[in-house]
């Protein structure tokens, strides 16, 4: 049986903890602005003409 | 069974009208500008839906590593773990549209249904190498005149061509008239996904999503888990008849192939499956 105890059981957090500090350094990093540019024009790749 | 099934396709519909409800973005044939994308949806949503209203976490990252030079795309990878950790391949089962529109197809009551290809346990490893050579070399190494490429986009997204181009391309005269051969090859390849998905259960997930393969290596330590009371199962296999891709009673949420659609839980006559987000997957009461 894994418990809560078990450091196993809580990889999850860790995950969750290093994705939020991910998100941190990609938004220091002005990469949220890149997403977004690019989100907000139609991507001609994405449809098959570009 | 049937409750798991209706709460899961109504959970999918709800979510995927409230990720794609631009409404006007489909009259007019044009996309959101809004803030909202700057943040990344969970599941395959390709960005250049009219109707999108978040990012898709492939493309985005597809575009970080377009960027001249190299930067480790932390940003994406941010919300593959913060998505990846709470929920595993729960994203590919509950809240992903072209997910739905293959649980939809394979509704279509044509062909005798089967849940495998064959060669099911070499293929299931493809969408691995379309991760690693599409979405990343690809999209690293790939050039199209000056600029990188989004390879994964550009050659292979079946989602980019249902959500985004056919949408567009109906509503929009100008993009109609720039179609050139790259548009009937994605066709060709959503078509032929379209009409495997009538027959196999999901296709896509299985053996070609990058995006199931980011997610599948979360699967064992996610927050979401099914969990099993070890005592009271009598290891009847009804779990695995049930289950759409064919995975065991040992297989079940811990198999990276496993995307939690919840048919194993609501099928067990013995109620010794069920949902939770607590103590890991076995359990003896």
């Amino acid at each position: 049986m894994r418990s809560w105890n078990n450091p196993a059981s809580r990889l999850w957090l860790y995950g969750t903890l290093t994705g939020i500090l991910f998100l941190l350094i990609g938004l220091l990093q002005g990469q949220f602005a890149v997403i977004w540019q690019k989100a907000v024009l139609i991507c001609l790749e994405c449809i098959g003409i570009g | 069974m049937k409750h798991m099934k209706h709460l899961r396709l109504t959970i999918q519909i709800i979510y995927t009208i409230f990720t794609n409800g631009y409404i006007y973005g489909f009259l007019s044939g044009k996309i959101y500008q809004g803030r909202l994308k700057y943040v990344c949806v969970p599941g395959l949503n390709c960005y250049s839906c009219p109707g999108a209203v978040g990012s898709c976490p492939l493309g985005a990252l597809q575009a970080l590593l377009n960027q001249r030079g190299f930067q480790i795309p932390f940003a994406v990878l941010g919300f593959f773990f913060l998505f990846g950790s709470l929920l595993g391949r729960t994203v590919c089962g509950w809240l992903c549209p072209f997910g739905l529109v293959q649980d939809l197809l394979h509704r279509i009551p044509l062909f005798r249904k089967r849940k495998r290809l064959p060669f099911h346990r070499i293929l299931k490893y493809v969408k691995y190498a379309v991760l690693i050579l599409f979405v990343c070399i690809g999209s690293s190494f790939l050039f199209g005149g000056f600029a990188k490429i989004p390879a994964f986009c550009k050659y292979l997204c079946p989602s980019g061509t249902l959500l985004g181009a056919l949408p567009l391309l109906t509503a929009n005269r100008l993009l109609r008239s720039q179609i050139q051969g790259l548009f009937f090859w994605k066709l060709l390849v959503l078509l032929l996904i379209i009409l495997l998905s009538v027959k196999i259960y999901r296709p896509f997930c299985q053996y070609l999503c990058p995006l199931g393969a980011v997610y599948s290596w979360f699967n064992r330590f996610s927050l979401v888990q099914i969990c099993r009371d070890r005592e009271n199962c009598t290891s009847c296999n009804a779990c695995r008849k049930a289950c759409p891709f064919d995975l065991s009673v040992d297989e079940i949420s811990r198999s990276p192939e496993c995307i939690r659609c919840g048919a194993c839980v609501s099928v067990c006559p013995a109620g010794c499956l069920r949902f939770s987000t607590k103590n890991g997957r076995s359990q003896n009461r």
